[in-house]
């Protein structure tokens, strides 16, 4: 398939952008996370991108990696997730502002 | 115009469709059907770019896996809807300006890099990408990595149960 | 002149350091286990130290026959600052010697006699444990006089004098919770001391201005460099004798300065008899002889020295007929032999100061030891009859010569030393007083008229006031129970009075005229001596005097015996003069009007004006401390709270202010956090992008 790298790169970065307003804008905290998720995809779409232009495995390799520790993290994430609604009985990131100065 | 820029044109349009209607969508449940759309479609593009073990994982642990823990979740909680109160008026238009400022930046990025990506593209070699491949390297280059990678996924499956758990007793 | 030095390998010469390092020795034994080993070693160490001595001088006597012309034993280096080098050096010449042998020899008998003495005083005192003590001041005496006579230079000699000032003051003052209004002997001690001191002073002022002429201490370079400028130092010359002379006339307790001398009575007995006989006082004496160069190219000087030392002789014999407490008698005559050495000294005739230091050295050695002896006998008498019945009435003083009489059979050897001390202070020949004295009055006849008048009646009142002491003491009946009952002191302090007598009898061989032995010998020091040559008119005067003198004396006092409580038959004859011969001529008085009381209203003054209001009240209290206070009030109020408390509270207060402003900034909502990262991305790609 012969697709200019530039391409795929560019889609990769809309993909990133659309996923750093998906965490900016939305206030449930799930679609938050599935937003991080997005983000995760749109790197692992350019890793996959940069394997093919200079044929080198390794960055395929890595995408294995980043979607274990995806994995690892949104386990942990929901996790919390749920112990947060649990106290506070509401998933608005809004909410939970108990950093305020 | 060659048919796979077509093709891959088809793709992007569905895979950042589906990502703005994630992004838009008012109800959690779409949202992560949504997403999971995005993830099956850049899976597509991972066959296509000689990754065929990556797109297989991606489709099996991202939108099997991953997605269906998500879906889960959201209905163990019941929070499908966020309740619209809008405590931080400025931050949508703000975000939205970043938005476009980081896609600039990103568009400025390609289009002064682009002659060297275009330039040093190289035939890949057979059966790159393929399951064997990956795995070869990863059992052989990536071993200990890997291994971490497994006692990583165990620390978070016992950190993910002991913060789910009922603690009576933490409560004084 | 001429003096060889002399190391380690001087012969006998080399012991000289011992005739000091001996007493020193024996004080600090006696410092150290003089209290564990008791009376007796304290004793012993004592007296042995001083005795040898005195050995030690009888070698150096010996050694200096063969080098009659004098050594000087190096000890020690002291002080070396630019030009002023002084060493730690002795002076053994025939004169140093000569003092030497006399101070160690009499000294010796006077610690002998004290082992006996003190071993009662302590207890007539009631504190026995301070037996240690006195003999280690008594040492201590000793080596600071050893220190003065052997001395080579000024400094050294300055050392000495102030020694034997300083040993003085503690011994005078030894019974120093004793005496009137119980400071009275601390008091006299203190007298003594002060009155020294401005002696000391003269002294001093006088070693500057030998350094600041001659360049040096030394006394061979001193005299050698004053001779060589002869009559061009003569007025810096009158200067340092001068002043010499005032730290003479405190030592030796001339005109003016010789009040202390009678108070320094308030010491124990043997203490009177070492400053007056052996030690203190002849320093000035010996000074002056020590100085002769400087004093001959003064003339007005010795001119001075002379005169004082007569008008001290009178002044003082006549203050001596005056007085009823026996040791006091004796003080003034103490003063007024000085009168007749200083005059002699004074007048150039060196030799018989020198030779009349000797003599009197024995014979007031042996009076002070005797008139002990006698108070003792009188204190055994009292404490006799004590016994029986209580202590009514004034108490009682044991050295008044009104509450004594008829001793001559209870205290027979006492009462024949005295007598012989007597006669030989009041020069009957062939007695040793009455040689010295007579060439002191042989030279003073042709050198100074004047003085030789003033002394030729000083003698006659010597011979008078003695032959009063010696009837009202030993003759007659007692006058009171104590001297009823009084009785013989043991050997220990009879032996030194017998040994001192015979001293007294026979010390006029020292310079007989004719043989002029001492004459010969100081003439190696001191040149310019002559031998002086035996007058028989004055000889004959001086005698007739004398016997004139006591016979005056027994019409007085022995025909009619006294009775208790009668006044002196004197006062009848005498009348206001006798009162003012009582009162030492309210000298003290005078004393007190012209110099202390103006000294005290001004010390006073400034004590209470100067010290006390303006320099505590008003300038301390006013502008130090309320200076001080006002400052520390500005720095407290001003500066403090407004600079200091205003720059640390400014500072809490900029930070609050920031702080309260940048709190805002921590909304608590994650996503401004996420804005705040997304922005430093895009920031940071831009930096990438656009470097």
């Amino acid at each position: 398939m012969n697709i200019p790298t530039t391409y795929l790169l560019a889609l990769s970065g809309v993909m990133f952008t659309l996923g750093v307003l998906g965490v900016l804008i939305r206030r449930n905290t799930i679609v938050i996370f599935m937003s991080i998720e997005l983000m995760l995809n749109s790197a692992n779409l350019a890793f996959i991108s940069f394997a093919r232009q200079f044929s080198e495995l390794p960055g395929q390799v890595f995408v294995f990696f980043v979607i274990a520790v995806a994995a690892a993290e949104v386990a942990v994430g929901l996790a919390l997730i749920v112990t947060i609604f649990k106290t506070r009985h509401s998933i608005d990131i809004d909410q939970i502002n108990k950093l305020r100065g | 115009m060659s048919i796979d820029v077509i093709i891959f044109l088809g793709l992007a349009a569905v895979a950042i469709a589906s990502a703005v209607s994630m992004l838009i969508s008012r109800n959690a449940i779409y949202s992560a059907i949504f997403l999971v759309m995005n993830f099956i479609t850049v899976a597509v593009l991972y066959l296509l770019l000689n990754a065929a073990f990556i797109a297989l994982v991606q489709v099996t642990v991202y939108a099997g896996a991953i997605m269906v823990l998500f879906l889960f979740v959201i209905m163990l909680l019941g929070a499908e809807h966020v309740e619209t109160s809008r405590k931080l008026p400025w931050q949508l238009p703000v975000a939205l300006i970043f938005g476009l400022i980081l896609v600039g930046e990103f568009g400025l990025m390609l289009y002064t890099r682009m002659d060297v990506l275009a330039e040093s593209v190289q035939s890949v070699v057979e059966g790159f990408g393929s399951p064997a491949s990956v795995g070869s390297e990863l059992f052989r280059t990536y071993l200990i990595p890997f291994e971490i990678t497994s006692v990583l996924l165990l620390v978070a499956m016992v950190g993910a149960i002991v913060l789910s758990r009922n603690e009576r007793k933490e409560s004084r | 002149m001429a003096s060889i030095e002399v190391g380690v390998n001087g012969g006998l010469f080399s012991f000289a350091p011992l005739i000091i390092f001996l007493p020193i020795l024996g004080l600090l034994i006696n410092i150290i286990v003089g209290r564990r080993f008791g009376e007796r070693f304290t004793g012993a160490v004592a007296c042995t130290a001083v005795g040898l001595s005195f050995a030690v001088a009888v070698l150096q006597f010996i050694a200096l026959r063969g080098h009659p012309e004098g050594v000087n034993v190096m000890v020690a280096d002291w002080i070396t600052i630019g030009t002023l080098d002084v060493a730690w050096s002795l002076k053994i010449d025939t004169l140093s010697v000569a003092m030497v042998l006399m101070v160690t020899g009499v000294s010796t008998l006077i610690h002998i006699y004290a082992v006996g003495y003190m071993h009662e005083d302590v207890r007539f005192q009631g504190d026995p444990g301070r037996y240690t003590r006195f003999f280690v001041f008594f040492n201590l005496f000793v080596a600071s006089m050893m220190v003065l006579v052997t001395a080579n230079n000024f400094l050294m000699m300055f050392v000495g004098w102030e020694g034997v000032g300083l040993c003085s003051y503690l011994l005078i003052g030894f019974w120093f919770e004793k005496g009137e209004d119980g400071i009275g002997n601390a008091v006299a001690g203190k007298k003594a001391f002060i009155t020294n001191r401005i002696g000391d002073f003269g002294f001093l002022i006088a070693m500057f201005l030998v350094f600041w002429q001659f360049g040096s201490l030394e006394f061979d370079q001193v005299f050698t460099s004053a001779q060589a400028a002869g009559a061009a130092v003569g007025g810096v010359a009158t200067a340092i004798t001068l002043f010499l002379l005032l730290g003479a006339t405190g030592k030796s307790a001339q005109i003016p300065l010789f009040v202390w001398l009678p108070d320094a009575m308030a010491g124990p007995t043997p203490v009177s008899a070492l400053i007056h006989a052996a030690t203190m006082v002849t320093a000035g004496i010996y000074m002056i002889a020590r100085n002769h160069v400087l004093f001959e190219l003064a003339p007005f000087s010795s001119t001075m020295v002379a005169i004082v030392g007569g008008a001290t002789a009178l002044f003082a014999a006549t203050i001596a007929v005056g007085q009823f407490d026996i040791k006091r008698v004796l003080a003034y005559s103490t003063i007024s032999q000085l009168g007749f050495m200083v005059a002699a000294v004074g007048l150039g005739a060196y030799v018989a100061g020198m030779f009349h230091l000797v003599t009197h050295a024995f014979f007031k050695a042996l009076l002070f030891l005797s008139a002990g002896s006698v108070i003792q006998g009188i204190e055994h008498g009292h404490h006799h009859i004590e016994h029986g019945k209580e202590a009514t009435g004034p108490p009682f003083d044991p050295q008044d010569m009104r509450n004594m009489g008829g001793l001559r059979s209870k205290m027979k050897i006492t009462f024949w030393v005295y007598l012989i001390g007597a006669l030989t202070l009041s020069g009957i020949p062939p007695l040793a007083g009455f040689f010295s004295k007579d060439e002191i009055l042989a030279d003073a006849s042709h050198a100074n008229p004047a003085v030789y008048w003033l002394l030729a009646i000083a003698a006659f009142f010597t011979a008078f006031y003695m032959g009063r002491q010696i009837l009202m003491v030993f003759f007659g009946k007692p006058r009171s129970e104590a001297a009823a009952h009084a009785m013989e002191n043991p050997p220990v302090m009879t032996v030194p009075l017998i040994a001192l007598a015979s001293l007294s009898v026979l010390g006029g061989i020292l310079n007989l005229p004719g043989v002029h032995s001492l004459t010969d010998w100081l003439h190696h020091t001191l040149e310019h001596v002559h031998a002086g040559e035996f007058n028989f008119i004055v000889a004959g005067f001086s005698t007739l005097l004398a016997l004139l003198a006591i016979t005056l004396a027994y019409l007085i006092y022995g025909r009619t015996k006294m009775k208790k409580g009668e006044p002196d038959p004197l006062r009848k004859i005498l009348g206001p003069i006798f009162v003012g011969m009582h009162n030492k001529w309210w000298v003290d008085e005078l004393y007190d009007l012209l110099i202390i009381r103006p000294y005290v209203a001004l010390a006073a003054f400034f004590a209470d004006i100067v010290d006390w209001r303006f320099w505590h009240d008003w300038f301390h209290d006013s502008v130090l401390a309320r200076g001080f206070r006002g400052l520390a009030w500005w720095l407290s109020q001003a500066f403090d709270l407004r600079v200091i408390d205003g720059i640390a509270n400014g500072l809490a207060d900029v930070t609050k202010g920031v702080a309260a402003r940048l709190r805002t900034l921590q909304t608590g909502y994650v996503r401004n956090y996420a804005l705040s990262v997304f922005a430093g991305v895009i920031l940071v790609l831009g930096y990438f992008l656009f470097r």
